[in-house]
């Protein structure tokens, strides 16, 4: 490994314009170096090969038996994870942070993959309260229905619940992109910052309440419209990214998305565009 | 927090102490303070089932204070003695624990006169009366409170139950949930959540002669509840004009001799996973509380805000 605290001499991520300060004092700041493979690290990850295939049986493993598992066996390289029997226990599969095909069969609680940085994950049944909350990359599908808050601070992938969801979907959204096939409840949007909610059924009451950016699709009803939350005109960008997200997504077939109702903030109450970019930065 | 758990089997009785131990003992994380059970259970229906402690089992921060065995025996004598004075027949008589009793009684004067007789004995409280509503609440775990009170043999229909964080109140049986709607025989109630206009209607519901035991919020439901059905209303109008009367956050179940009901605050604050098929309902603030009894693969689902079901017996 370089010696970060001394190196005077111009590195190769240096020369590509990657950064360009001289690093002095003590830190523990690790830059790319396509020369030096250890820095090109990312903690808590495996290489695994989706062709390897298992299964684990957690019905009587508490949570963190069954997390620690799961992580045994993406060091061991398995790259597909079908987890049996999780009979809604809460937090399973949190905090992945690399490639992985995993599979539960049943249904999961609160907190169910939350935290996760690129796998790509089915729950064959229901989740409970915070579903993939602050979800970074990847992909989640449920093929049930989700508690409240699902969705919750997510970053950035595609999350989608074929069924109906509770209160609060997308509370405070900061990208990626949230589908729902049925219905969702009050407070959809709750606070967005970023990213689209795609809703194909009805929502409930206060839809987008005080959201600071982002965009809401509606396919059906709409309780009410929350605080700063406006109607927006469908554009034809609009239509064909919609068309191509559900299908992505495995739902809404033959769905008409030109009917759907845009929702978007009308920066009454917050309005990034008016702030200096170092304010944008902090504020987000 | 707080959790709270309930079912209901339609058309069939089932061991209710049992299935809603497991529900509730899924759900100690929630509130491991006390516990409490409503169980509707298949008793003859001729007598009454009165339940009713003399004294408190007293824990952290509780305004009671823990009394010597031989002042709740003389408190039962005088409950003995107000019993005959009411007109009430005693047919058979249980100590369950130092401070609480369970009578069957024959009686059929007026239920919120008998309440208000027997309540006016210093340090008592009557924690039920019903011909099939057994309350039974006290400090500890799901599991200590069904062995400390034999509930799980109870045989019956339906039940809901709560396991508590104490919070707004102390740590003893009377803020312990489910909460008996007097004076109505056989209802009760559970809740989670935080109730903001508490005592406002507190004092209205007081001047119009209802009573309240605790300053615990949720016995507000409760109350609420018992006022609205005293004045014709039916216990699901009663619930619907709660989501308006009550201000706060609130997931809280009701039952009756017959029916079971559910009511969520308009901003769908607090949790509820609920199951239902033809012959069963079940639902709790987790789902783990209904894998509990039904670990195979079930359709469950979250109502949404402002949503009232009552389901029948």
């Amino acid at each position: 490994m370089a010696n970060l605290k001394t190196s005077e001499k111009k590195t190769k991520a240096q020369s590509m314009g990657m950064h360009t300060e001289t690093l002095t004092g003590k830190t523990q700041q690790k830059f790319f170096n396509p020369d030096e493979a250890e820095n090109f690290f990312y903690w808590g990850t495996y290489d695994v090969d989706f062709n390897k295939r298992t299964e684990v049986d957690v019905k009587d493993m508490d949570c963190k038996e069954a997390n620690e598992k799961i992580d045994q066996l993406m060091s061991e390289g398995y790259g597909t994870v079908v987890v049996k029997n999780p009979q809604g226990k809460h937090s399973l599969g949190v905090g992945i942070l690399n490639k992985l095909n995993l599979i539960f069969e049943g249904s999961l609680g609160y907190f169910g993959v939350g935290s996760i940085d690129g796998p790509i994950v089915r729950v064959n049944g229901r989740v409970g309260w915070s579903c993939a909350e602050n979800m970074m990359a990847g992909k989640v599908v449920i093929e049930k229905n989700a508690g409240s808050c699902f969705g919750a601070a997510i970053r950035g992938g595609d999350l989608v619940c074929k069924g109906s969801v509770g209160a609060r979907t997308g509370i405070d959204q900061k990208g990626g992109t949230i589908i729902v096939g049925g219905d969702a409840g009050a407070f959809t949007g709750f606070m967005m910052q970023r990213g689209r909610i795609v809703i194909l059924g009805d929502v409930g009451i206060n839809l987008g309440d005080s959201m600071y950016d982002g965009t809401i699709y509606v396919g059906g009803k709409i309780g009410s419209f929350g605080s700063d939350a406006v109607e927006s005109p469908m554009t034809k960008d609009d239509i064909d990214w919609l068309n191509r997200k559900l299908k992505v997504a495995e739902i809404g077939d033959n769905f008409d998305v030109s009917k759907m109702t845009k929702v978007v903030a009308g920066k009454k109450l917050w309005n990034y565009d008016a702030l200096e970019p170092t304010e944008k930065k902090g504020a987000i | 927090m707080c959790g709270i758990a309930g079912l209901i089997h339609r058309g069939k009785s089932s061991n209710v102490g049992e299935e809603l131990q497991s529900m509730l003992q899924a759900l100690k994380h929630r509130g491991p303070d006390s516990t409490g059970y409503a169980l509707y259970a298949n008793n003859d229906g001729q007598n009454f089932i009165l339940r009713f402690k003399v004294g408190e089992n007293v824990g952290e921060g509780s305004t009671s204070v823990n009394e010597d065995e031989s002042v709740y025996n003389e408190r039962k004598k005088i409950v003995d003695q107000k019993l005959s004075e009411l007109g009430a027949s005693l047919v058979k008589e249980e100590k369950l624990t130092p401070y609480s009793y369970r009578y069957e009684i024959k009686y059929d004067k007026d239920l919120m006169e008998f309440s208000k007789a027997i309540e006016s004995i210093q340090s008592v409280e009557i924690l039920s009366i019903g011909k099939s509503l057994e309350l039974i609440k006290d400090l500890g775990d799901a599991t200590a409170v069904s062995e400390r009170y034999g509930l799980n043999k109870v045989q019956g229909t339906h039940g809901i139950g709560h396991a508590r964080m104490a919070t707004e109140s102390g740590v003893d049986i009377k803020s312990a949930h489910p909460f008996w709607g007097y004076p109505f025989a056989d209802v009760s109630v559970v809740h989670n959540g935080q109730l903001t206009n508490y005592w406002n209607n507190r004092r209205a519901l007081e001047n119009k002669g209802m009573r309240f035991m605790s300053e615990c919020d949720s016995e507000l439901i409760a109350v609420f509840l018992a006022e609205k059905m005293r004045n014709g209303a039916t216990l699901e109008e009663g619930m619907k004009e709660s989501l308006t009367g009550l201000d706060g956050v609130f997931t809280y179940f009701v039952a009756t001799k017959d029916s079971l009901g559910m009511a969520k605050d308009t901003m769908a604050a607090k949790p509820l996973v609920l199951y239902e098929s033809d012959d069963l309902v079940a639902m709790g603030s987790e789902e783990i509380a209904i894998r509990s009894i039904l670990p195979q693969e079930i359709e469950t689902y979250d109502p949404f805000d402002g949503e009232v079901k009552v389901w029948q017996t």
